[in-house]
């Protein structure tokens, strides 16, 4: 659709930007309420301050089948605490217009049932850049994709090393700002090491007609950084991030903790 | 977004629509609004090979006869058709009829489905399985599909299951498989689900999910309720032969809706025979402690597929609650919620006091101890029995049997002196 222009620039044009100053983006995720919503935002604009070039803000939901403990612990305690998915809007527009897009992780459950449309119509409005969905494919997707085509919003589908051809050609055309490539079969978590089947997974994901390709998943470490950044677009960090929270004494810990593996992230993303 | 409209406070009543398209065998993948795959990309290439699987099964003597083998030389079907007329003295003068799945080996239902998955898993030519399970039934039909059939087995449990099912962990140990108690969220079913499927994200390749109810992405809906249809097929045969009719009311209890489905599909063309599916009422309704999915529920998605469920407003899972853990579930499968929205099936929820009564009384009038589960059934065909007097002809599928469930009907009816109690 044309003639309806993003409320905020998209996560394309932030991961082109990267590239073309000879980096891999640098995707950052932290769950919303986390250690509160007020903390969280801290944390994220920590995160934006150190130099990211995305935000992945999670939107806390009771059954996150695509996570590991360090991100089901962390959003269990946010839901604990009494955060509502207002609350991730709000934090979205708190954080929006600091120039780096942020898109929300959703569960597709909250989305279904407040309404796809209002979805993302309040997803616009907050200043968000788009969707990640972990349990939406796009075989099931036709009402976000309509409604993020009116709102010109990102929408970002996954894939994995199971996918056959035939799948990540589906998945690549109903991408928009980039698809997210999972390093290796599993949830979300720190590894030692960094799969190898990632380098394969991007390379069949180009070949099968994506623009753009993030790897994700068991990326946590600046080597793991440095690796993808060989190969991909763009380099998604999530549980080392939200582990850094749960560990740090106070807020100023914390937010000195995320700038230092931001930093030391986003440097090995450089290509030398 | 497709919010479906309740259709059944409007519609005609089920027998005044017309019957085709057939209702029965309804190839999926969705029912209605229902069903579909939401799943993670990860796995939609395994749902595929599934699908595919059981598409060639369907048609494939082979299957056919080494499932049917299975069957009756293994798990001992066809399971009998038992008259329970001191139980139905106090249903109105009803005639009651109870297929009697809790004969079947491993004490339950769920053997039928885990047997046929355990064929196609040695087709799929994987060697290992994966299984949630909340009472503990469908674990134990699992590990013993796998021991038999010489699989890797590791089912997941809630921690609360565990303790209130400690037998069928057990007998699951007994049978070679690994039990991981599942400590997180709400420490049942729905957790063990959650537990399972990151366990099958990661190792899809190798591993096959042996899921145990008609809920899921697709094909699990019709997968399950294919194999569990061998219920309803004999139950319709032995019923007509006993009684030269069809039943009035088909009744079954609901949790993810296994047994329900399989015993009302082969029913669901045929007009005059009404289905009632039977929640777990818990503390009551009002009370909010329940698992009524269905009576109580909203449109949602859950594991996978789109049904109803146990939500707030901002579509967080809540919490369910039923004495029996096999129906402790706040989701349900989708062909159920179709069933409910275009007022094929009936479904109510029944409280754990009348549950516990109608146990009790299977008990002492048939010298039959049912699954708590089943007792759902039981306790609404003795209401409906009173309702419709003594000229109908009620069948309830008596799922499974109640070993399981004496330590805790022996807690409930305070059975035992305190120098008496094990645990």
């Amino acid at each position: 659709m044309t003639g309806v222009s993003p409320s905020c620039a998209g996560v394309g044009k932030a991961i082109d930007a990267a590239g073309e100053e000879g980096r891999a983006a640098l995707i950052a995720y932290l769950p919303v309420g986390f250690p509160s919503v007020a903390g969280s935002v801290d944390a994220a604009k920590a995160l934006i301050d150190a130099g990211v070039d995305a935000l992945e803000l999670g939107l806390p939901y009771s059954d996150p089948v695509m996570d590991g403990p360090v991100i089901e612990d962390a959003v269990v305690a946010a839901l604990a605490a009494g955060a509502r998915v207002d609350d991730t809007f709000r934090a979205v527009e708190a954080l929006a217009g600091r120039g780096v897009p942020i898109l929300v992780m959703t569960y597709y459950n909250p989305v279904y049932r407040r309404g796809v449309a209002r979805f993302a119509a309040d997803l616009a409005s907050a200043g968000g850049a788009g969707l990640i969905t972990p349990d939406l494919i796009p075989d099931e997707a036709g009402e976000w994709i309509a409604a993020s085509e009116a709102h010109g919003l990102d929408r970002v589908f996954l894939v994995a090393p199971s996918s056959t051809a035939e799948r990540l050609a589906v998945v690549a055309e109903a991408c928009r700002g980039f698809t997210y490539a999972t390093s290796t079969m599993g949830v979300t978590g720190e590894r030692a090491t960094l799969s190898g089947r990632a380098r394969v997974l991007v390379e069949r994901a180009r070949a099968a007609g994506a623009e753009r390709v993030c790897v994700g998943v068991g990326v946590s470490t600046p080597a793991h950084a440095a690796e993808v950044a060989s190969f991909a677009d763009g380099v998604i960090v999530g549980s080392a991030f939200v582990r850094l929270v749960s560990e740090a004494d106070s807020a100023a810990e914390a937010r000195q903790a995320l700038s230092d593996l931001a930093g030391r992230l986003r440097e090995a993303a450089t290509l030398g | 977004m497709t919010t479906p409209a309740p259709a059944h406070d409007d519609g005609p009543p089920a027998s005044a629509r017309p019957t085709t398209p057939a209702l029965a065998q309804n190839p999926g993948p969705t029912f209605g609004p229902f069903g579909g795959r939401h799943v993670p990309e990860a796995l939609v290439a395994a749902l595929d090979e599934l699908a595919d699987a059981h598409a060639k099964a369907t048609t494939d003597p082979d299957f056919h006869e080494a499932l049917t083998d299975l069957l009756h030389n293994y798990a001992g079907r066809p399971s009998p058709l038992t008259p329970a007329p001191r139980f139905a003295e106090h249903a109105g003068g009803a005639t009651i009829f109870l297929k009697r799945e809790d004969l079947n080996h491993t004490g339950s239902h769920k053997i039928n489905n885990v047997l046929g998955q355990a064929l196609l898993v040695q087709r799929l030519g994987k060697t290992r399985v994966i299984a949630e399970t909340g009472a503990g039934q469908h674990g134990v039909a699992t590990a013993t599909a796998a021991a038999l059939l010489g699989l890797d087995c590791t089912v997941y449990m809630g921690e609360e299951d565990t303790r209130r099912q400690a037998l069928n962990v057990a007998r699951m140990r007994l049978l070679g498989a690994e039990v991981i108690s599942v400590s997180s969220g709400t420490k049942t079913l729905k957790d063990a689900i959650n537990a399972a499927l990151r366990d099958w994200v990661a190792n899809v390749e190798t591993t096959h999910y042996c899921f145990g109810t008609a809920a899921g992405p697709h094909p699990f809906p019709t997968l399950v309720r294919d194999l569990q249809r061998v219920i309803g097929v004999e139950a319709r045969e032995q019923i007509l032969a006993k009684t030269g009719r069809l039943p009035d009311v088909v009744l079954a209890c609901v949790g993810g809706g296994s047994n329900a489905i399989g015993i009302f599909d082969a029913f669901l063309d045929d007009p005059t025979v009404r289905l009632i599916g039977c929640e777990a009422g818990g503390d009551g309704i009002d009370t909010g402690r329940h698992a009524a999915t269905l009576s109580a529920g909203t449109p949602g998605v859950l594991h996978g597929a789109r049904s109803y469920l146990l939500q707030d407003t901002d579509g967080q899972t809540t919490d369910s609650h039923s004495i029996s853990a096999g129906l402790d579930y706040p989701g349900v499968g989708p062909q159920h919620a179709w069933l409910r929205d275009i007022g094929r099936a009936e479904y109510r929820p029944v409280p754990d006091a009348q549950v516990m009564d109608a146990f009790r009384l299977l008990c002492q009038t048939e010298g039959i101890l049912p699954a708590i589960e089943s007792a759902h059934a039981l306790a609404a065909a003795l209401d409906v029995g009173r309702d419709l007097g003594p000229e109908a002809l009620l069948l309830v599928n008596l799922s499974g049997r109640g070993d399981k469930d004496v330590e805790t009907a022996s807690r409930y009816f305070q059975l035992l002196d305190d120098g008496e109690v094990t645990t």
